[in-house]
């Protein structure tokens, strides 16, 4: 037991040095996932149409000719800019800015009291992309203008301004912001648990292929050590940043999640230091599961660059079960509580929306992710006794 | 001391060592020469309980490696191919931790690491991490690292490969003192001169098995000639002989 301990000690050392496994430890999991996840989170939150709000800026030519319709337009959140060109300058000013310009010719007034077709020219380059979104706005704010007036027109000329509305479409977004904030929560569990298996990786790669690579598994394999602690040492270390990593993460989504409110979507209002603990303590048991898993892989690859490949790709494993939860909707029962990972998933989202699990899943979920690490890491254990390891 | 009996060691169908007899004796140099693919490291390998026979045994000091690999350890000290050091511990650290795994206590472990840097004239680098390591620099490193628990039997698979005059002549110096205090000291080799310069006694290895093991003087006479590479060529059935000018 003690070689154990002496194993790990120099692993979780070496580790805490080398920069590109401090860089998944540190930043990737308690920083960037967080982060991507909260601005998920607030965009579902907020209205799904969220663009429609922002204001636009509108270059206006000639606006003392057109004063209603610029009035009309600022109501509707589009900042005036006005300029004084002619035409062929406002558009080389298109060109130039890329922003939408509207263009009032002198006849505007003249035409529109007259009740005839009064011209508008709006000038943008609709190659760029977010112009599209803004054009169609300005047109269709144009338009409402203009059925206002046509409407005024009919009601002067004595008719009914419904004549105008043939069919009343009323598109409705049924969406509620619960339902799309669950959908960004379901990558929550997901984010957790990949940042935690990636923080084991490298010390899981480099105990065989690293080790091998390098020409420092044969002085290993002369010391008197019994090979299986060499191994238990490794996979230690693994754990412990791999625990260092869970600690992090979950923290750190509990202090990104408290500011963005979950309550206000009827979830856990509450993500505290107890519902923290409680998804580490779900989690704990996944940790040697994923630490052997990713030994055991990596020792079959033929370099340390073939192991990165293989055990990038094993890392997808414990993820897929979520994804198809995501899919097919599935409620934690007893069965699904026995499949390892995606009985985590559960565990993170029971405590996030306060829907406290039986104990007798929480007990199947564990029980059966710890054997499966247990089994795991007894076959990883007889790794060093494959003579196939030295390559 | 180090005995080893009947040693055979297949890979698939490629018998690397077929039957290896040899003895290195206790304030001895043993030096094992053979050209490349001869079942020079195949047989160290086994000497040190990296690999496992397929047939015969080895003793270290009267301990078998097959029945107590363990305790065999303990009692060698090891220099593979290669050197493999941990790139972001020092050298002292790195000398440290082998300490650690031969379960040195930490005052101890100190001891020897430091005994050892001067021993090897590694000042200037031992607290440095091991990443921008020359060659020189890490074989030294390994060799302190061999050495840590002071063990009475050493094994070297090819040490002096890539290093300098300088730390070539450092090595066969150690290695001399280390003869000198009583080790027993077994290294491989396909360099003629090195061999020539340092070995009390020779085993010539070839195709997997022992062709002979004698003192260079003895193998010189027994070839019948004065050239100790000649002797190697003739003994190794390695081809004609060149004409004697």
């Amino acid at each position: 037991m003690r070689s154990i301990w002496r194993v790990f000690r120099k692993e979780f050392r070496e580790t805490l040095r080398d920069r590109r496994s401090l860089f998944t430890t540190l930043v990737i999991g308690p920083l960037l996932m967080p982060a991507l996840i909260s601005v998920a989170l607030s965009m579902a939150i907020r209205h799904g149409g969220t663009a429609g709000d922002r204001p636009i800026v509108l270059t206006v030519a000639h606006a003392e000719r057109a004063p209603q319709l610029l009035q009309f337009l600022r109501q509707y959140r589009v900042h005036i800019r006005t300029v004084q060109v002619d035409r062929a300058a406002a558009r080389a000013l298109v060109k130039r800015s890329h922003g939408p310009l509207l263009y009032v010719p002198r006849d505007f007034g003249a035409r529109l009291a007259a009740g005839k077709p009064a011209p508008l020219r709006l000038y943008a380059d609709e190659s760029e992309r977010a112009v599209q979104s803004r054009m169609q706005r300005l047109a269709s704010l144009m338009g409402l203008y203009g059925g206002t007036i046509a409407r005024l027109r009919l009601v002067a000329r004595g008719l009914d301004p419904q004549l105008l509305a043939p069919i009343a479409l009323h598109a409705i977004d049924i969406s509620t912001p619960q339902s799309r904030a669950a959908l960004v929560l379901g990558m929550l569990s997901y984010a957790i648990l990949l940042t935690m298996l990636m923080s084991g990786l490298y010390i899981a790669i480099d105990a065989t292929s690293g080790e091998r690579e390098r020409g420092s598994l044969e002085p290993l394999l002369a010391t008197p050590v019994r090979r299986e602690h060499l191994v238990y040492g490794k996979m230690l270390a693994a754990c412990a940043m791999m625990m260092v990593s869970l600690v992090l993460t979950v923290t750190a989504f509990a202090f990104a999640l408290h500011h963005i409110g979950l309550d206000r979507l009827g979830m856990s209002a509450n993500f505290g230091p107890a519902v923290a603990a409680g998804i580490v303590l779900g989690c704990v048991p996944l940790i040697p599961a994923g630490a052997a898993l990713m030994t055991l892989v990596a020792a079959y690859t033929r370099s340390y660059r073939e192991a990165q490949t293989y055990v990038g790709l094993v890392l997808l494993i414990p993820t897929l079960p979520l994804i198809f939860a995501n899919i097919m909707g599935l409620r934690p029962r007893p069965a699904l509580m026995a499949v390892p990972s995606l009985s985590q998933h559960f565990i993170i989202m029971s405590l996030l929306r306060a829907q406290p699990l039986p104990a007798a899943d929480l007990a199947i979920s564990a029980g059966v992710t710890l054997a499966l690490g247990a089994v795991l890491t007894f076959f990883a254990g007889r790794l060093y006794r494959r003579e196939k390891l030295l390559g | 001391m180090i005995e080893a009996r009947a040693l055979v060691k297949r890979f698939g169908t490629v018998t690397a060592v077929n039957g290896v007899t040899l003895r290195a004796g206790d304030g001895r140099i043993t030096g094992l020469l053979g050209p490349n693919g001869a079942g020079k490291s195949t047989t160290l390998r086994m000497l040190y309980t990296v690999l496992t026979p397929d047939g015969g045994d080895a003793w270290v000091d009267g301990v078998s490696i097959r029945t107590d690999p363990l305790e065999a350890r303990r009692r060698m000290g090891v220099l593979p191919h290669g050197a493999g050091l941990y790139p972001n511990l020092t050298a002292r650290e790195n000398i440290e931790y082998f300490g650690t795994l031969h379960g040195l206590t930490r005052g101890v472990r100190r001891a020897r690491a430091e005994e050892l840097i001067e021993r090897l004239e590694m000042q200037p680098f031992a607290d440095r991490p091991a990443k921008g390591f020359s060659q020189g620099q890490r074989v030294k490193t390994a060799l302190a690292r061999a050495l840590v628990h002071q063990p009475r039997n050493l094994l070297l698979d090819e040490p002096t490969n890539g290093l300098d005059v300088m730390a070539v002549r450092t090595l066969r110096r150690l290695l001399a003192e280390l003869r000198a205090e009583g080790h027993c000291i077994l290294f491989s080799s396909h360099v003629m001169q090195e061999v020539a310069a340092l070995c009390d006694e020779l085993i010539i290895i070839a195709a997997g098995t022992v062709v002979v093991q004698a003192p260079p003087q003895e193998l010189q006479a027994r070839a019948g000639t004065a050239s100790l590479e000649e002797a190697f060529v003739r003994l190794a059935g390695l081809g004609a002989p060149e004409p004697s000018a």
